[in-house]
């Protein structure tokens, strides 16, 4: 276990582990995300109320749901730079913040455009979208502190102080808003509650949430194996990575 | 700044308690202040000045602003303490004293809450003094200038706590200003929708005690963490010059 720990703070053993799962990743994302949408979007049945509108679900449900999840991720991996300063932790942070600020605009967007026929109104100042917009300044926040601060071991130590205290935020805000104003329905999916759709529903929508979660998996390495070389530049395993993949 | 002028932490012995060298900052702080009155006017002005925007910008109908007035009030409030900020550390950073107070042997985070509760009596508390004078200029009853005032005497020292991390957090930094409003912002929100819903209850003749309290508890979570946070992002912004 300790063993696996140390090894994991090594950008070296990590760009060449994540080389051997990428593919798998990618292709299983891929064939997840496929199944899940061409499902939802052409033979799930229609919804009752909403008809045909409400398919965008299988695109808008995943997007919401990885904004969300990458943040606490981002957190955990935080809280492991500010404690072990693991150097892999803030790689991550670093990475994955962009991706995590295209997803939730992508939920915003998606969320609008299901808005304009459902609700009738492209945007509405409810709970639900107005802490995800909040979640997209917190995103925007994160990345524009890191781009500030020039110093790359600094960055990643301020940038994970915001991060953790975004978090402890977050649940404030969710609760803050949830109070004050709301019309979003209630979360598809509960761990404790069957989900209130039928199966044809509900399985490609949850195909589509774990293809996602798969292809964030290998956006993530990417993102990371990318600012692993420019850190790593000046070691020798770097360079000789680049001149093999050169010959 | 005149670097003789301002006075300078005299408490660099382990023997001083924790507790003496926080009055010893918080007196500094004050004692700073004072010497430079402007700057402790420029908040308020700016206050007043927001709050005068919206009746001419938006509408001067007493309908309109006895209902908007407390939201008014709170963005403008919100917005001056937010200008404050970057004087939080800022002067310190720049003369040194700041390196000083961070290899003192007492706990940073007790300094640094000093110097926050410093800073909420020198902007917070003169705004939450001045508001009832623009409540009842933005027409709102007796008992909503009361509840408004109790809302921002609780609301504007967790505005200051979470302001300083994010102080800590963007000193010497070239964007400094611009890049603070970013990060905070979106943490300031939850003190603005209870503090605004808090004067909205109150005028619809509603109970405000679980407002109040939701808002103490705000306060008590504020003053428990934000301390941690912004000694930490000092150390790293120190470390970072």
């Amino acid at each position: 276990m300790w063993q696996f720990f140390h090894k994991l703070g090594s950008p070296k053993w990590f760009f060449g582990i994540s080389t051997r799962f990428m593919p798998w990743l990618l292709a299983g994302g891929l064939l997840l995300l496929m199944a899940g949408v061409v499902w939802g979007l052409a033979f799930a049945p229609k919804d009752y109320l909403q008809g045909n509108s409400y398919r965008i679900i299988f695109i808008h449900v995943p997007t919401a749901f990885m904004a969300q999840s990458i943040y606490i991720m981002m957190a955990s991996a935080a809280l492991v730079t500010l404690v072990w300063r693991m150097k892999l932790a803030d790689v991550f942070v670093k990475a994955v913040a962009p991706v995590g600020l295209v997803l939730t605009f992508l939920a915003l967007f998606t969320g609008a455009v299901w808005g304009k026929p459902t609700w009738g109104t492209w945007w509405i100042w409810d709970a639900r979208l107005t802490s995800m917009l909040i979640l997209l300044f917190l995103y925007g926040g994160v990345i524009a502190l890191d781009r500030a601060i020039n110093d790359e071991k600094s960055a990643a130590r301020a940038v994970a102080v915001l991060v953790l205290v975004g978090v402890v935020n977050i649940p404030i805000i969710k609760y803050s808003v949830d109070w004050w104003n709301t019309l979003h329905q209630p979360a598809t999916f509960k761990l404790t509650e069957k989900p209130s759709m039928p199966a044809e529903m509900w399985v490609p929508l949850l195909l589509s949430v774990l293809g996602l979660y798969l292809i964030f998996g290998w956006l993530a390495c990417v993102r990371m194996q990318t600012e692993i070389l420019s850190r790593e530049q000046r070691t020798r395993w770097v360079k000789e990575f680049v001149l093999k993949g050169r010959g | 700044m005149n670097a003789e002028v301002r006075p300078t932490v005299q408490l660099a012995s382990s023997s001083v308690s924790a507790l003496a060298a926080m009055k010893g900052v918080f007196a500094r702080d004050m004692k700073v202040a004072f010497r430079q009155r402007q700057d402790l006017l420029n908040p308020l002005l700016f206050f007043i000045m927001v709050v005068t925007l919206f009746p001419l910008g938006v509408s001067p109908e007493v309908s309109f602003l006895s209902q908007a007035g407390a939201g008014i009030l709170w963005v403008a409030a919100l917005l001056s303490v937010l200008l404050s900020l970057d004087h939080l550390f800022r002067h310190d950073f720049d003369d040194g004293t700041l390196e000083q107070l961070v290899l003192q042997p007492q706990p940073l985070f007790l300094l640094v809450l000093a110097k926050t509760m410093a800073h909420w009596m020198l902007t917070g508390l003169p705004l939450v003094i001045l508001a009832p004078v623009l409540g009842v200029m933005v027409h709102l009853d007796g008992n909503s200038i009361a509840v408004l005032c109790l809302t921002l005497l609780i609301g504007t020292p967790v505005l200051s706590l979470i302001g300083a991390i994010g102080a800590a957090l963007t000193l010497g930094l070239r964007s400094a200003g611009v890049l603070l409003s970013l990060l905070i912002i979106p943490l300031y929100i939850p003190v603005l929708i209870f503090g605004t819903g808090t004067v909205a209850a109150a005028a619809e003749g509603a109970a405000v005690g679980a407002y109040l309290a939701l808002m103490g508890a705000f306060l008590m979570l504020a003053l428990t963490l934000a301390p941690f946070a912004a000694a930490a992002a000092l150390k790293i912004s120190m470390s970072n010059g």
